[in-house]
């Protein structure tokens, strides 16, 4: 007795199944061959009862007439509906094979597309869309569909093909117990309609209190220091067993409900078994044979009886999966990034002249941060970008590597838009060490070599020497090879060196360097200090800088505050300003 | 299982006991069922050979068969209520019972468990021991009572047809053992591969901006096709095994009555069987081969259900180190003294913390420097007793802490942890959190000292949302809003683990300054990354490995301790820390 689950509605049913079905014509030949042999195997499945009703006549009319019952024709018979059995059943296992064979390809195809299509949307959007969401597109939904091309989408066809054929048969054998099977099947139907709606009203409800509770759970869970220390144990119960005893009236409800759907249609069945058994018995009155007819009879009627239950499942599986193709289908028909295919423009030789020409930029449109902003960076020139937390220092990142793409203006290098150069062409100019050191499931050695896997071993090696973690590495388990996950016992600072490795490896001709060390220990910091200098040298490099002793040296200092850029210039030019910078700058002595 | 079950109200059990009354009786209701119809063919089939009929005798059984069934339908209703509440509610009581439990955890139990995990038992375990229960109570006695009434049944009518429907079964009971064996253990490899999938899918996308900088995406594609590719090949191979479930087990069924009937014909042959007994028979029969399909069923889910009780069952039998001591009543205020304190994790080998001395007096500054791992952190979360000392003794008020009632201990202290953590709701139900009866006033000064007067500026002012965790207001903010909190407690001793980190050094500035002019009389324990932030500090205690390399002032230290120097230099540059 599965309990009915519950399901979010689709805003567009229509547009999603339609896009779903879009996905399965490639399949369209095995899903047909599919339905066929199933349909074929529901009918041979249907005439089974009344063929068995012969042996029964045969039974019958021998005890009537007093002779033996004739044993070869009762075997002739069961030897019939065997064969007839096992061809239903092989067809009905080939419908199976058949289907997970389909539903496992489109789920994958769909991952695939899902997966391709991260890669290909503008940064932008995710930057108000949360990783779970995503994720559970991935996987829950995909499965949800998965599932439901698997048993639903044979099952409404067999389903049918029951329903239909078990009403033939049965007229077939008595039209007046058919009429009266029928007339019962609406009060089915709508007590089936009500407690559904009643249950799912209540699943909603569960569904709801569930998600609070557990957003309660997880936030007292971890932020269990505060609790504790505010002495918040009680009032935190209190809340929690309020939420708790709602969760508790809601899926008691909605348990009972669904739990009592089964027994309902039953005794509507037990009541229709009742008539048919005590009609059928009157009618037999005339005719003693029609005591072997009710037998085939109630074997039809309750296939026919089945098929209820199983439309509500079926329609509730069909909902949810148009639920979760909606969300899949929302994802996929994102806008993407444009493609560039006349963005022919490519530097052989690099010499690193970048400018800014007038730039003006905002995440959102309709407010600019960056306004007019130009300058000229020298090949060979190291250019630190400053200010307090928040201020937008990754902002110039993303414009140069074109994540985002600025509304006014223009960003040179040596002398050619970036906007004519394919992104890729762009990103390639630039390696880039950022504050979250990203590092994958791999080893060390696929980490460092990330984005060139063609490098050497030396290569690698190598680049590790200069990023001082060379030695490091060596000291690991299998060394190069160590596999890094998320229980690998790394600290940050050896991340960030692992990262700045990587840059190195990467040997493009500018750098974007975040330098970020402010849950490093000293040593480590100084380390990774000089392995940022050896990176630096004779390339054009951005240093986002959080330390303001580390950037008194470069050529141009940027100063950022709330988004906007408000000074330019070098170390002492912005003291001798006396403004933002200056600021800055003394407080972190001042007494 | 059982351990857990002792968490239930003694009228559940009563309830338990009904349900099992209930559901017997219910069964025997429906083999009756099955005899009454048995009896109108017997009617028919003597009314063919000359027996008196009339409608009057068949309405007779017709009355007795619709009261039957309107006691099935009311029975099973009753189950399933019985059975919705009695489960439904020993979730709910294991559900308080374990947040209670976790609420008394000290940090020892919290990391043994992990959060994550502790989030998962009292969450997804409850759920799936609700449903076991459920299913149990359900189908645990409804299969077995329904499996012995058909048995004794069938056994009375015909021995031979009895071995013919022993016989289906064990094919039927073979079908499932192959399948539970073969495909079942996939199930669990098919969890590891969604999880890989999932795996991959977060790397790519908290790496996203790395990705694109490096054009690694078709390196990441290929990486996703791989997992996709197996996850896809393990489903595809279980979906295949049990689509032969279905087809199987009607095989075996229809078989079965075709056997029945084909047997029965000899018997009837030699007279030893009538043609209703047939009917009835192939009726019971099925009854027998349902009630063990659900009795396999449970062998499925009773095992999930034990593990999840098992894992609910560690939480609730784990008590927690730290606990209330007999209560004291300081006389001193604002003092805490640290008495050859040692520290050293459950089942470590190395000390964190080694023979670790020093006081303060009330309104005094203290301040804990070192390098990541030095014991920094360890050591102030002695204090609220987060973990207790391995020796020496940690002293508040003159009294060790150990002896206060926890809740005493912890109206003196205000806790500012490292990572800013802020309650779903608003700026304001977060600050009450500091102080419950706190007036607006109260909370404006606490975020002018805290520098969070930011607030001001948000949409709704303190009414404005606070999302869980604080994620939409910056690190900073975040950071700043969790001090005004521990602000507005006014608490005598202030700790502030690493609480400055994600500010600028202005910011950073001006809020010590805010605080030692409106908080004087509070002692305040600063552990620090940044020597800006302690320069002005009483006291500065230098950590290396667990052990005091250094303690004085700003200037002392400068003289006297070359990790302090060393740590200086590095951050304040050429100006040498003036």
């Amino acid at each position: 007795m599965p309990p009915i689950r519950p399901h979010g509605k689709a805003k567009n049913f229509k547009g999603s199944m339609k896009q779903l079905f879009g996905t399965m014509k490639p399949f369209i030949i095995p899903i047909i061959f599919a339905l066929v042999i199933s349909i074929v195997g529901t009918i041979l499945a249907l005439v089974l009862p009344n063929i068995t009703k012969q042996i029964g006549e045969e039974i019958f009319t021998s005890y009537k007439l007093g002779i033996k019952i004739d044993m070869a024709k009762i075997m002739s018979i069961a030897i019939y509906i065997i064969c007839l059995l096992v061809v239903s059943s092989m067809f009905s296992y080939f419908q199976g094979f058949v289907m997970s064979g389909v539903s496992a390809r489109v789920t994958k195809k769909l991952r695939t597309k899902i997966s391709e299509k991260i890669n290909k949307l503008p940064l932008k959007y995710f930057d108000n869309q949360s990783y779970g969401d995503i994720l559970s597109r991935v996987t829950n939904d995909v499965d949800t569909i998965g599932q439901t091309f698997n048993q639903s989408l044979s099952r409404i066809v067999t389903c049918l093909t029951m329903v239909i054929g078990s009403i033939v048969m049965m007229f077939a054998n008595s039209w007046q117990l058919t009429l009266l099977t029928l007339s019962a099947t609406p009060i089915s139907v709508i007590l089936v309609a009500v407690v559904v709606k009643l249950s799912q009203k209540h699943f909603a409800k569960q569904q709801k209190s569930l998600g609070k509770l557990n957003g309660i759970v997880e936030e007292n869970y971890s932020a269990h220091n505060i609790i504790r220390t505010f002495n918040h144990e009680i009032k935190a119960q209190d809340e929690f067993e309020y939420t708790n005893k709602d969760l508790f009236s809601s899926s008691f409800k909605s348990q009972f409900l669904s739990g009592i759907m089964y027994p309902i249609i039953n005794f509507i069945s037990n009541l229709v078994y009742v008539f048919v058994c005590v009609f059928g018995g009157i009618l037999s009155i005339e005719n003693p044979l029609f005591a072997v007819t009710i037998v085939a009879f109630i074997e039809y009627m309750r296939i026919f009886n089945q098929q209820i239950g199983d439309v509500a499942q079926i329609s509730g599986n069909i909902q949810s999966a148009a639920a979760a193709s909606e969300r899949v289908f929302e994802f996929l028909n994102q806008q993407e990034q444009p493609t560039e295919s006349d963005n022919k423009q490519k530097i052989e030789q690099v010499k690193g002249l970048v400018e800014f020409k007038n730039v003006s930029f905002g995440y959102d449109e309709n407010k600019t941060i960056i306004h007019n902003f130009s300058a000229t960076v020298l090949p060979g020139q190291k250019v630190a970008i400053v200010g307090p937390t928040g201020a937008g220092k990754t902002t110039m990142v993303n414009l140069l590597m074109r994540f985002y793409e600025v509304q006014e203006g223009d960003i040179l290098v040596d002398g050619i838009s970036i906007k004519d150069m394919k992104r890729e062409d762009v990103r390639s100019l630039f390696g880039m060490v950022l504050q979250d050191t990203w590092i994958f499931d791999g080893t060390i050695r696929e980490n460092i070599a990330f984005g060139s896997p063609n490098k050497t071993n030396e290569e690698v090696e190598n680049a590790c020497c200069f990023a001082h973690i060379d030695h490091f590495i060596r000291s690991l388990p299998n060394g190069y090879d160590m596999v890094l996950d998320e229980t690998a016992n790394i600290s940050q600072g050896q991340r960030q060196l692992l990262t700045i490795a990587r840059a190195m490896v990467n040997n493009s001709p500018m750098l974007i360097l975040d330098e970020a060390t402010s849950s490093v220990d000293t040593r480590t910091e100084i380390q990774i200090q000089k392995a940022m200098d050896k990176l630096m040298e004779g390339r054009t490099s951005f240093v986002i800088a959080h330390r303001l002793s580390t950037i008194q040296n470069a050529d141009q200092i940027l100063v950022m505050r709330d988004g906007n850029i408000v000074e330019q210039g070098t170390h002492e030019s912005l003291l001798a300003m006396n403004g933002f910078y200056a600021e800055l700058y003394n407080s972190q002595f001042a007494e | 299982m059982i351990k857990l079950l002792k968490h239930l109200k003694w009228y559940d059990y009563i309830l338990s006991i009904i349900i099992l009354g209930v559901t017997v009786f219910q069964v025997w209701l429906n083999m009756s069922l099955i005899e009454r119809m048995g009896e109108i063919i017997g009617l028919i089939q003597a009314h063919s050979i000359g027996m008196p009929l009339g409608s009057g005798d068949l309405w007779n059984v017709g009355y007795k068969m619709i009261l039957i069934a309107l006691g099935i339908c009311g029975c099973v209703i009753l189950v399933t209520f019985l059975a919705s509440t009695v489960s439904a509610r020993f979730s709910k009581i294991i559900r308080s019972r374990i947040f209670e439990k976790v609420n008394s955890f000290s940090m020892e139990e919290m990391n043994k468990f992990s959060t994550a995990s502790l989030i998962t038992r009292s969450t997804n375990d409850v759920k799936q021991v609700e449903m076991t229960l459920f299913t149990t109570l359900r189908m645990a006695v409804t299969a077995p009572v329904m499996a012995a009434f058909a048995i004794g049944k069938i056994v009375g009518s015909s021995i031979e047809l009895t071995w013919t429907t022993i016989g289906a079964l064990g094919l039927m009971l073979m079908l499932v053992l192959f399948l539970f064996f073969v495909a079942v253990p996939k199930f669990t490899s098919i969890q590891k591969k969604t999880d890989k999938i999932n795996n991959v899918t977060r790397e790519n996308l908290t790496g996203i901006r790395v990705v694109r900088a490096y054009n690694a995406e078709s390196e990441q594609e290929q990486k996703f096709e791989g997992v996709n590719e197996d996850l896809t090949k393990t489903n595809l191979f279980v979906n295949r095994m049990m689509s032969l479930l279905f087809p199987g087990m009607d095989l075996v069924m229809n078989g079965l009555s075709v056997a029945i009937y084909w047997i029965g014909a000899y018997l009837i042959n030699i007279e030893a069987l009538q043609y209703p007994t047939i009917v009835t028979f192939i009726q019971y029969a099925m009854h027998v081969l349902i009630s063990f399909m659900l009795i396999a069923l449970l062998f499925v889910l009773i095992p999930r259900g034990v593990v999840s009780a098992k894992r609910i069952n560690e939480v609730l039998d784990t008590k927690s180190k730290i606990c209330d001591g007999k209560g004291v009543n300081p006389e001193q205020k604002g003092c805490i003294e640290f008495k050859n304190v040692s520290f050293k994790y459950p089942d470590a080998e190395m000390c964190v913390l080694e023979n670790i001395s020093f006081k303060v007096n009330q309104g005094e500054t203290i301040a804990f420097i070192g390098s990541t791992g030095s014991g920094k952190s360890t050591l102030i979360n002695l204090i609220p007793r987060f973990f207790d000392v391995s020796e020496g003794q940690v002293l508040v008020d003159g009294e060790d802490v150990r002896d206060y009632k926890i809740s005493e201990l912890n109206d003196k202290l205000g806790y500012v942890p490292q990572k800013g953590y802020l309650f779903s709701g608003t700026v304001k139900s977060n600050m009450l959190f500091g102080k419950e009866d706190a007036t607006d006033d109260e909370i404006n000064q606490a975020l002018k000292i805290s520098q969070a007067e930011f607030v001001h500026t948000l949409e709704g002012d303190l009414e404005h949302e606070i999302s869980q965790g604080g994620t939409n207001v910056s690190g900073g903010q975040r950071q700043r809003l969790s001090i005004a909190r521990a602000v507005i407690k006014n608490p005598e001793i202030y700790i502030f683990d690493d609480s400055f980190s994600a500010l600028d050094y202005k910011t950073d500035k001006e809020l010590r300054k805010a605080l030692n002019k409106y908080t004087k009389d509070a002692t305040k324990i600063i552990v620090a990354q940044r020597v800006g932030t302690i320069i002005d500090a009483d006291k500065i205690v230098v950590l290396d490995e667990g052990k005091m390399v250094g303690y004085g002032t700003h200037n002392e230290l400068m003289e006297t301790c070359d990790v302090y120097k060393e740590i200086a230099n590095s951050q304040l540059g050429q100006k040498e820390g003036e």
